[in-house]
């Protein structure tokens, strides 16, 4: 590490979301050196399910099983969908670059390429999605297949009964059963947390016993679900490892969060990127955002103690919503919190929010965000990119709403790869 | 179907409906009290919790100022442990009317209003939130009063003293013969069922419900309905509880209590009892107002709104604003016909018991029954079951006596399994169906920062798996639950509750569909 306040690089990425952490895949994987910086991101709560396109529109709960039919039939209604601005083919390459690099690290997805797949959430809905974690995909087939299967859950683990989960599958799944198992060593706890579970998984003896616990229940089961709990890292070899103590394969179910496969995630590109962009900064802000002299732009970083100025040639500024931190709102107005460029947005505080927090349309500040030309560039007022190589990706940007569409990875891989893709086209 | 027989029926459980539950019972008359939702589901549920000094009225309605001092200093000595003596102070700041000022003093004299007039800087020592721009503070003996236990406790007793307390029943009509109700038709909320009951005399106690429910009745009562709403901040920040010494306008009350403290009011016009909704507009303009009184509003945390209504019933038929009486209206609806009959509506929290008095008298009269009324000299007896809806109770008791086994189910306010079980335990004795409504409704469950984002699958899954809750009311309890607390929240997301938000609906709606049905 150069221990210098001044550091020089290509591309700055800002954000350690799913959109700052596929830019720096991406960016790196084209041989950029590259500077990120990013604190806690909305991948600690998510599912570790990767939704590409679900729903569309949301009002008529339309679910698509071709998630590119779905895409091109939302961006021939909105223009300005971030979508929109992008190939099939790159939405493609960048879904196979991430998986590749995912499967490097240690954190194989499974998918169908054309084909969107269904899976229980903990509530014991069925959801939507594209791409899931191994680890997962057995639970999937499950689903459409209807084994004789067993559905666990464990004792003082709170928000996922397995009970209700196989209840509200019973009609059409009748040989599906039940039961609680006491984590091994858990015993005089009342509650026990995900991460703990995890860790404790990473740990062979530990398995074993797991194992124990679960084998009286299996009987006549072909196939055993559990919570996502099964190992922090690796946990891929985890259930291999149960599977083979088992005797028949075991999957995880999606938790509420804190979610272990978003831990997982963000422990797999911290890892798999440390090496290609030595410089992360994940206890620092970005304070400022400027452009001197030439084309240089100068970040300076900071927290209460130390600041420091990375100079680079193209900025992507993927700091995410307002969990991220990319938006804030007063009473007034939602602004962008570095360079306060301008974000579309309702005119008014009484336009955010629907009434009813489920009404099928959606909320209006959802479609809130910054507005992109077909480069990924922010614009300013006068509707011009506010700078030659300043890039936006994920979910700050406007026209989306990813929480309906079912389309939150989707969005950020993709226009991250778009941010990527404009920056380099921009070197040459 | 089935027919339930009772002395006397109380429709609605308010503060006024319990209140009047007690009082009876207390006579030894035999009753039924039905309501459509909850305990506290109306406006006893929506209100800023001010237990009156009377002093907020001495300029426009003298007669409820006196009423209300009265009741407050009855109260405070027999419903004690519902009541936090706080004392508050009113304040004015520069620009405010200073003829309304220079009277105030007087004008509570001429009502027996103890009032201490207070130095600026002596009240900002006392108060050092409040604005720098203070011009004039006098202390009065204000408390706040916690209006949930209240009713509770006011029910409890009157249980066990032979009341019956039937939640989630709606009155959908009466059967009339010979200028009296014969039957009373009603149909449960959550199963649809219907039944009737009979009963000598019928006390309409609804409200602002009072017009709607005569009218099944053939009875025309005039009210206009006016909506409040209120502000709860995340942190609390007086000792005391504040008034603008004003006349009244919006935004003009600050009542602390726990860790947070009610803000408010407004009061608007609407249609109908049931389209009670806090807006976007009235969050704003109370926290444009209430900055002017303590700066700080306006930038404190809100982690909810509400809002309720007040009926205000009219005297005449005329309807107009200027006949309408402010303090509480009690209708023998014999001059209309119906002999066994009576509508209490309007007054307020502090005066419960003074209404509830006086219609108990009434039908004392009506049945013979010349036991005298005791609820203004013996204390409200405590009830076990009723305090977990106090903010600090639950993780007092939980740090206390916790058992390894006992899991938080709600982190923001630290509300244990072993409360949720209490609070299932006792809605079953009163033959009730515990939902997530309930137990919300009944602790603090759904009431912290996260406003049940976490909390509502939990403790949803939690009833299920104790078999207390049937699969069909799982998702759709959550739906409701939620939506339920949505009202409030939505028209105050900004700053830290719109990130709230997102994660509630990140998770609610991203993950788990639930805006999708089924
Ligand atoms: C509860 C929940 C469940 C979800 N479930 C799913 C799902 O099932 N399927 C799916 O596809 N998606 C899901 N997602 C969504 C998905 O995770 C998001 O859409 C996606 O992560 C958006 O990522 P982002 O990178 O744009 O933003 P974020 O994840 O918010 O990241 C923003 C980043 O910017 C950083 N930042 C902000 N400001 C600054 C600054 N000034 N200086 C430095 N850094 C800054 C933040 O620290 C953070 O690292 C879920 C999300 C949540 C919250
Ligand atoms: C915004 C606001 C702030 C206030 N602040 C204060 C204050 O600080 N101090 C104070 O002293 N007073 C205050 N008040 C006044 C006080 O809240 C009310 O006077 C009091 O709560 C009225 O109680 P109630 O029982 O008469 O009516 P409610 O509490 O409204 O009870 C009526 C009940 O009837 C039920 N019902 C309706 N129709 C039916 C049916 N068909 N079948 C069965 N049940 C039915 C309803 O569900 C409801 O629970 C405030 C009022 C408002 C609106």
């Amino acid at each position: 590490m150069i221990d210098s306040d001044v550091i020089t690089c290509d591309l700055t990425v800002i954000g350690a979301g799913m959109a700052g952490m596929a830019a720096a895949v991406f960016a790196a994987d084209t041989g950029l050196s590259i500077v990120q910086i990013g604190g806690d991101s909305e991948i600690g709560f998510a599912s570790g399910l990767f939704d590409l396109l679900g729903i569309y529109p949301v009002n008529d709960r339309r679910q698509w099983n071709d998630p590119w039919a779905g895409i091109e039939s939302l961006i021939r209604d909105h223009s300005q969908h971030p979508y929109a601005r992008l190939k099939t083919e790159d939405i493609q390459t960048a879904f196979q670059i991430l998986l590749s690099f995912l499967g490097d690290g240690g954190l194989p997805y499974s998918r169908h390429l054309n084909r969107n797949v269904t899976i229980m959430t903990p509530m014991g809905t069925l959801k939507t999605t594209y791409c899931v974690p191994q680890t997962m995909w057995s639970g999937v087939e499950a689903l459409d297949k209807k084994p004789s299967c067993l559905f666990l859950d464990i004792k003082g683990l709170k928000g996922f009964s397995a009970r209700l989960l196989a209840a509200r599958l019973h009609d059409n799944w009748p040989k599906l059963r039940t039961a609680r198992i006491s984590f091994p060593g858990t015993g005089a706890w009342g509650e026990v947390h995900p991460e703990h579970l995890a860790n404790a998984l990473i740990i062979k003896q530990n398995r074993k016993k797991l194992a124990k616990k679960i084998l009286p229940h299996v009987k006549d089961a072909r196939i055993v679900g559990l919570p996502a709990v099964l190992g922090l890292y690796q946990a891929q070899k985890v259930v291999a490892h149960l599977t083979e103590l088992i005797g028949v394969p075991v999957f995880e179910i999606p938790t509420m969060p804190p979610s272990i496969p978003g831990l997982r995630l963000k422990e797999v590109f911290e890892r798999g990127l440390r090496e290609k962009r030595p410089h992360y900064f994940t206890k620092k802000r970005v304070l400022e955002i400027s452009q001197r002299s030439g084309d240089m732009f100068e970040v300076n970083i900071g927290n209460q103690t130390k600041g420091r100025t990375i100079l680079s040639k193209g900025v992507i500024l993927a700091t995410g919503r307002f969990i991220g931190g990319g938006l804030h709102a007063d009473r007034r107005r939602i602004r962008e919190t570095i360079l306060d460029l301008p974000v579309h947005q309702p005119g008014s505080r009484n336009k955010w929010h629907r009434e009813d927090f489920l009404d099928p349309r959606g909320h209006l500040v959802n479609q809130a965000g910054l507005e992109i030309d077909d480069a990924f560039r922010p614009l300013d007022k006068n509707g011009r990119p506010a700078f030659s190589s300043l890039f936006a990706a994920g979910s700050i940007l406007a026209h989306q709403d990813w929480k309906r569409t079912k389309s939150g990875v989707g969005i950020a891989v993709a226009t991250a790869f778009g941010a990527v893709k404009s920056f380099v086209h921009l070197c040459r | 179907m089935q027919v339930l027989n009772t002395q006397v029926l109380i429709i609605g459980g308010g503060a006024t409906g319990t209140g009047i539950a007690r009082d009876l019972a207390l006579r030894g008359i035999q009753c039924i009290l039905v309501e459509q939702d909850d305990i506290n589901a109306g406006a006893s549920g929506a209100n800023h919790g001010l237990l009156h000094s009377g002093a907020r009225y001495v300029s426009s309605d003298p007669d409820s100022a006196k009423e209300c001092r009265e009741e407050a200093v009855l109260l405070k000595r027999l419903a004690a442990n519902c009541i936090e003596d706080i004392g508050g102070l009113f304040v004015a700041v520069e620009g405010d009317d200073e003829n309304y000022v220079a009277d105030f003093s007087h004008l509570c004299a001429r009502c027996n209003i103890p009032v201490l007039p207070l130095g600026v800087n002596e009240a900002r020592e006392l108060e050092p939130t409040l604005s720098e721009k203070l011009i004039a503070a006098y202390l009065v003996e204000d408390a706040s009063i916690d209006p949930f236990k209240l009713s509770m406790e006011n029910i409890s007793q009157a249980q066990d003293l032979g009341c019956q307390l039937l939640c989630y029943n709606k009155v959908i009509g009466f059967d009339k013969q010979h200028k009296r109700i014969r039957t009373t038709r009603l149909q449960n909320k959550l199963t649809g069922e219907k039944f009737i009951i009979e009963a000598e005399q019928v006390i309409n106690a609804t409200g602002a419900w009072a017009a709607k429910v005569a009218g099944l009745a053939g009875i025309t009562i005039h009210i206009l309905y006016s909506q409040g709403s209120l502000l709860i901040t995340h942190s609390r920040l007086t000792e005391r509880i504040v008034n603008r010494l004003r006349p009244s306008s919006n935004a003009d009350i600050l009542v602390p209590g726990g860790t947070v403290s009610i803000l408010g009011t407004t009061s608007i016009r609407i249609d109908d009892p049931d389209d009670v909704y806090p807006t976007v507009e009235e969050v704003d303009s109370i926290v444009n107002e209430a900055a002017a009184m303590i700066p700080a509003l306006e930038t404190i945390r809100y982690i909810r709104a509400f809002a309720g209504v007040r009926p205000l019933v009219s005297s005449q038929s005329s309807g107009d604003d200027r006949s309408v009486s402010r303090g509480f209206a009690l209708l023998d609806h014999s001059e209309e016909g119906l002999e066994n009959f009576i509508t209490i509506s309007g007054g307020k929290l502090t005066t419960y018991r003074l209404m509830a008095e006086k219609t108990s008298d009434l039908i004392s009269i009506r049945l013979g029954v010349s036991a005298p009324c005791l609820t203004r000299t013996e204390p409200l007896p405590e009830s076990p079951s009723v305090q977990w809806s106090e903010p600090a109770l639950a993780p007092k008791l939980w740090l206390k006596h916790h058992e390894p086994e006992d899991i938080l189910l709600c982190e923001c306010e630290m509300v244990p399994k072993s409360t949720v079980d209490a609070i299932m335990d006792s809605i079953r004795k009163q033959h009730g169906q515990p939902t997530l409504q309930a137990i919300g409704l009944r602790s603090r469950i759904g009431k912290g920062p996260c406003q049940g984002t976490f909390c509502g699958p939990r403790t949803t899954t939690y009833m299920y798996d104790k078999g207390e809750l049937p699969l069909d009311r799982c998702l759709p309890g959550l739906r409701e639950f939620l939506r339920k607390r949505w009202k409030g929240q939505h028209p105050i997301l900004w700053d830290r509750q719109l990130i709230q938000a997102e994660i509630l609906e990140a998770m609610h709606c991203g993950l788990f569909g639930l805006e999708l049905g089924a």
